[in-house]
């Protein structure tokens, strides 16, 4: 499902952020990445989501070179993949119901889906009785549950999460990585970048290590080991 | 799916606007400065027009005849006048009337009515007062009765004088002043509101950079341009129709005040003009506000969606 061939991120006056990356990962997997910070987890997900291009190299979508896609098409493809971040990057100024609806009606859905599928996922993440309320008035495992269930509104093929568990307590971080497993059960690819030791162990699954941009381990029921 | 899109993205910008607060009023009331500069030049414009429409009117020819003049000669003289282009009206005002207007003016002055007494006949001759078009043109009508046309000929004896010579220098500096302050008029115009639209697309720049992480989240979920940029427009759109609306209830107050006030002084009822010219003015306000708002909103948010 995405290919990475012969990938280098150099930025400028800087080390080269990602060396050499060759990568497979295929549809319904749940791969972990790993690294110290500065390892290069962060610029190989810009690279899929082609926040960032590649100064050599290239990375593919299926068939599809990312990075010689038109804005256009750039958006068509990131309504196929869910993005969860260690910030949650959701709009301040619309309220949980708001946030999902959203994501929904960039991707063209009718009213009627929206307001069905909406509060049918709120439900799934346990916000129910908060779809009414912005995201400063949610505390940090409810912004990330509500960032997930934004992610999966549009049934993508393919979920990142980068760090996803970085700001949360190990209750929370628990209920997040059981909601990805379900969601990777159900078929949906799933990458998931970290540095919680306890994630990558619950997980049980590929385990991908960076250090320095480089790929230093590939381990198919892989272990924290960095 | 078009007009989905257009509902949806009006109702996200209505939204926005009343959750942005103070950025949206502050918005509201810079783009309301520009339009009452826009709203005031509209103003200023009708005070200019209004002013030099009265100079203008009020300089004209003025041919005397002596006492003795024959009324058919100076009828034939004025209907020879008529037949130019350049002339508007002509006023011929008979001996008697310039008698009675003579003896109205000195009512109180009863050393000269007793003079005239004295003198018994009517000493006055009659006159005609022509008018042009444009104050350019009074040279020409001039020229015309310094010509040698047979009506001027048969008049030429009876005419006293033409005082057109006499305000010649008048006419001349009042030509040079009208085109003068018109041009002024339009460059100061020219510059005020291209001051205030840069104040009012910074101040809209800055309501979008405060949004600029959200247009990154917008992108990262899978919105479009157009989609994104459309509710930035709605809320320019709103920015302009609020601050039209201001600026007509502010200009209400102060004309009704200045209409009052300095009616005489203007030379024209200020707030009159504004009841009278109220849609006019309404709709080049609205439409400029719209066009300011949307076309700040439109450059400020394009940095933000490249690719």
């Amino acid at each position: 499902m995405i290919y990475f061939n012969n990938v280098s991120k150099k930025y400028p006056k800087d080390s080269p952020a990602l060396e050499d990356i060759n990568l497979t990962i295929s549809a319904g997997e749940f791969v972990s990445l790993v690294g110290h910070s500065g390892a290069g987890k962060t610029t190989l997900i810009k690279l899929i989501l082609a926040e960032e291009s590649p100064t050599e190299g290239n990375v593919f979508f299926e068939s599809t070179d990312i990075h010689s896609l038109s804005a256009k098409e750039l958006t068509k493809l990131r309504r196929r993949i869910g993005v969860v971040f260690q910030d949650f990057k959701l709009l301040s100024n619309k309220t949980a119901y708001e946030n999902i609806a959203f994501a929904m009606e960039a991707s063209g859905k009718t009213d009627e889906e929206i307001k069905s599928d909406v509060p049918h996922v709120l439900d799934l993440v346990d916000l129910g009785d908060k779809i009414f309320n912005f995201p400063h008035q949610l505390s940090g495992g409810e912004r990330q549950r509500l960032a997930i269930a934004r992610a999966i509104i549009n049934q993508p093929e393919l979920i990142i999460a980068d760090e996803p568990t970085g700001n949360l307590d190990p209750i929370n971080t628990y209920e997040v990585v059981q909601i990805l497993k379900k969601i990777n059960d159900l078929g949906t690819t799933i990458i998931l970048t970290t540095h919680n030791r306890g994630v990558i162990e619950s997980v049980g699954k590929r385990v991908i290590s960076l250090d320095k941009g480089r790929i230093v381990r590939d381990d198919k029921d892989g272990k924290y080991v960095i | 799916m078009f007009w989905v899109d257009v509902k949806r993205i009006m109702r996200s910008g209505i939204t926005s606007f009343k959750r942005n607060g103070i950025v949206s009023i502050a918005a509201v009331l810079i783009t309301t400065i520009t339009l009452s500069v826009i709203a005031g030049l509209i103003f200023l414009n009708a005070i200019l027009n209004s002013s030099l429409a009265d100079i203008r009117d009020k300089v004209d020819v003025t041919i005397y005849f002596t006492s003795t003049a024959q009324e058919s000669t100076i009828l034939d003289l004025k209907t020879s006048l008529q037949k130019l282009p350049e002339v508007l009206a002509i006023d011929y005002v008979t001996r008697e009337q310039a008698l009675a207007t003579f003896k109205e003016r000195h009512q109180n002055d009863y050393v000269t009515l007793q003079a005239l007494e004295e003198i018994g006949d009517n000493p006055l001759g009659a006159s005609l007062n022509v008018k042009a078009k444009e104050t350019s043109q009074y040279e020409t009508v001039v020229k015309f009765l310094e010509g040698d046309s047979s009506a001027v000929k048969a008049a030429s004896a009876s005419i006293d004088k033409i005082n057109y010579y006499q305000n010649k220098a008048v006419i001349d500096r009042l030509s040079v002043l009208a085109s003068g302050a018109e041009r002024l008029g339009f460059i100061l115009s020219f510059i005020m509101v291209a001051i205030s639209i840069m104040i009012t697309f910074t101040t809209v720049r800055l309501a979008i950079f405060i949004a600029r992480e959200e247009i990154g989240i917008m992108r990262l979920v899978g919105a479009g341009n157009r989609y994104i940029r459309g509710p930035f427009m709605m809320e320019g759109i709103i920015y302009g129709i609020a601050a039209s609306m201001i600026t007509m209830l502010i200009f209400y107050p102060f004309t009704y005040w200045m209409g009052n006030h300095l009616a005489d002084f203007f030379g024209m009822n200020l707030f009159a003009y504004y009841k009278s010219n109220f849609f006019q003015i309404f709709a080049i306000v609205l439409g400029s506000g719209i066009v300011i708002g949307v076309i700040s909103s439109w450059i400020a948010i394009s940095r933000y969606l490249r690719k």
